[in-house]
């Protein structure tokens, strides 16, 4: 019997943009479809990745490079090189045959894709507090139209991590590293990410329009306070994940950066590590009209 | 006396946000929040208003300033964004790279 097409790929779906993954090695295959378990579509893809898996190699902790070369992108690491043509959609990766390299090839190609659209990765946890789930828009990707998600962003060490692990069980954690955040029709959508970060686990797939950035700050107690605007673009700009060398994306960036600002509140949160935190969060969550 | 002419570098983006002048230098992603009599002298930056007019317009009449006070103050307020890329100086006029083609 002839092998199916596709038997060689499968679809991640992150975000609600579908990247098929194609390599030759089933092994490596079986571990993908493991790492994206939740992630995995159906859907037409956007974007293809030719991966081709080079001799097993350390983990890099080497600097990304990432540069425009003719109507190429060109994405580099100590454990990946790629070439990645947006007009054709198809990025042929030589890497490493471990799934960390291709983690960071999947969130460069989603900053830059994102970047173009309006949108943009940020070093935040993201959690949807409440609401009911709606009909899924797709089999595994559920937009949950009356619910508000919270983003929470901080370098590492600020709380990211400890606000994820202490959020009550009605929360639906999108993650506890990097959140993805897309324009929508009524302002911007966080949507769930399999990047985790120190809690060792892939958030949900689905999404909900953003109630409001905290800007997480660990003190002697629970505290929400606002940041100018021009603060609240510096420390967003700060924490956006972008690699690219390329002043039209950056300003791309900062225009969205000013535009999220404008629309979704922004503060800063002082929080003393305990669950008591979303305590202060649901207060917030019911005091109406902050922006 | 020789002239200072100012524009805007080509590398900068710059928004309004709440009343706030927000420049950044797209090169380093640098940012600085301009003031307002910072950001009336950055709108008035076109490469061909001499400095000293500008305060003298935009500044001095704007604004309840001491003339000579506002051009010392405009004159290290320039230098500073010059040294990051901010703004261009010249003792010539020179070409707004903001401005449209010129055909």
């Amino acid at each position: 019997m002839m092998p199916a097409a596709n038997s060689r790929r499968c679809v991640v779906e992150i975000g609600g943009i579908p990247i098929a993954l194609h390599a030759d090695d089933e092994q490596f295959l079986a571990l993908l479809r493991q790492r994206y378990v939740g992630f995995l579509s159906s859907t037409p893809p956007e974007l293809e990745l030719d991966l081709d898996l080079t001799s097993q190699g350390p983990v890099s902790d080497d600097d990304v490079r990432v540069r425009r070369e003719g109507p190429e992108w060109l994405l580099e690491r100590g454990d990946f090189h790629a070439r990645w043509n947006p007009r054709t959609g198809r990025a042929r990766v030589r890497q490493n045959p471990n799934p960390y390299a291709l983690d960071s090839v999947l969130r460069i190609l989603h900053s830059l894709v994102l970047a173009a659209r309006g949108g943009f990765l940020l070093h935040a946890a993201s959690a949807i507090t409440s609401g009911a789930t709606g009909a899924p828009a797709r089999p595994l990707l559920t937009h949950r139209e009356h619910a508000q998600a919270y983003l929470f962003s901080g370098v590492s060490g600020a709380g990211k991590t400890t606000i994820s692990r202490h959020a009550p069980p009605d929360v639906t954690l999108l993650t506890d590293e990097i959140s993805y955040v897309r324009p929508s029709a009524s302002g911007y959508a966080a949507y769930g990410t399999p990047f985790a970060g120190e809690l060792a686990k892939a958030g949900e797939n689905c999404s909900a329009a953003v109630a409001a950035l905290f800007f997480l700050e660990k003190g002697p107690e629970n505290q929400v306070d606002d940041l100018s605007p021009s603060e609240a673009v510096r420390r967003l700009m700060r924490n956006i994940l972008f690699f690219a060398e390329d002043r039209e994306l950056v300003e791309k960036l900062f225009a969205t950066a000013c535009d999220f600002v404008k629309q979704v509140p922004v503060r800063r949160l002082t929080f003393y590590p305990d669950s008591r935190v979303w305590d202060e969060i649901r207060h917030f969550e019911a005091t109406p009209a902050h922006v | 006396m020789s002239e200072t002419y100012i524009a805007r570098s080509s590398a900068i983006a710059a928004r309004m946000l709440a009343g706030e002048m927000m420049v950044m230098n797209s090169m380093d992603s640098t940012f600085f929040t301009l003031n307002q009599v910072a950001t009336a002298i950055w709108q008035a930056a076109d490469g061909r208003t001499p400095l000293r007019e500008i305060v003298r317009s935009q500044i001095c009449e704007q604004f309840d300033i001491d003339p000579e006070q506002a051009q010392t103050d405009a004159a290290q307020f320039v230098a500073d964004l010059s040294q990051h890329g901010i703004l261009l100086v010249s003792d010539q006029p020179m070409r707004d790279p903001h401005a449209p083609e010129e055909r």
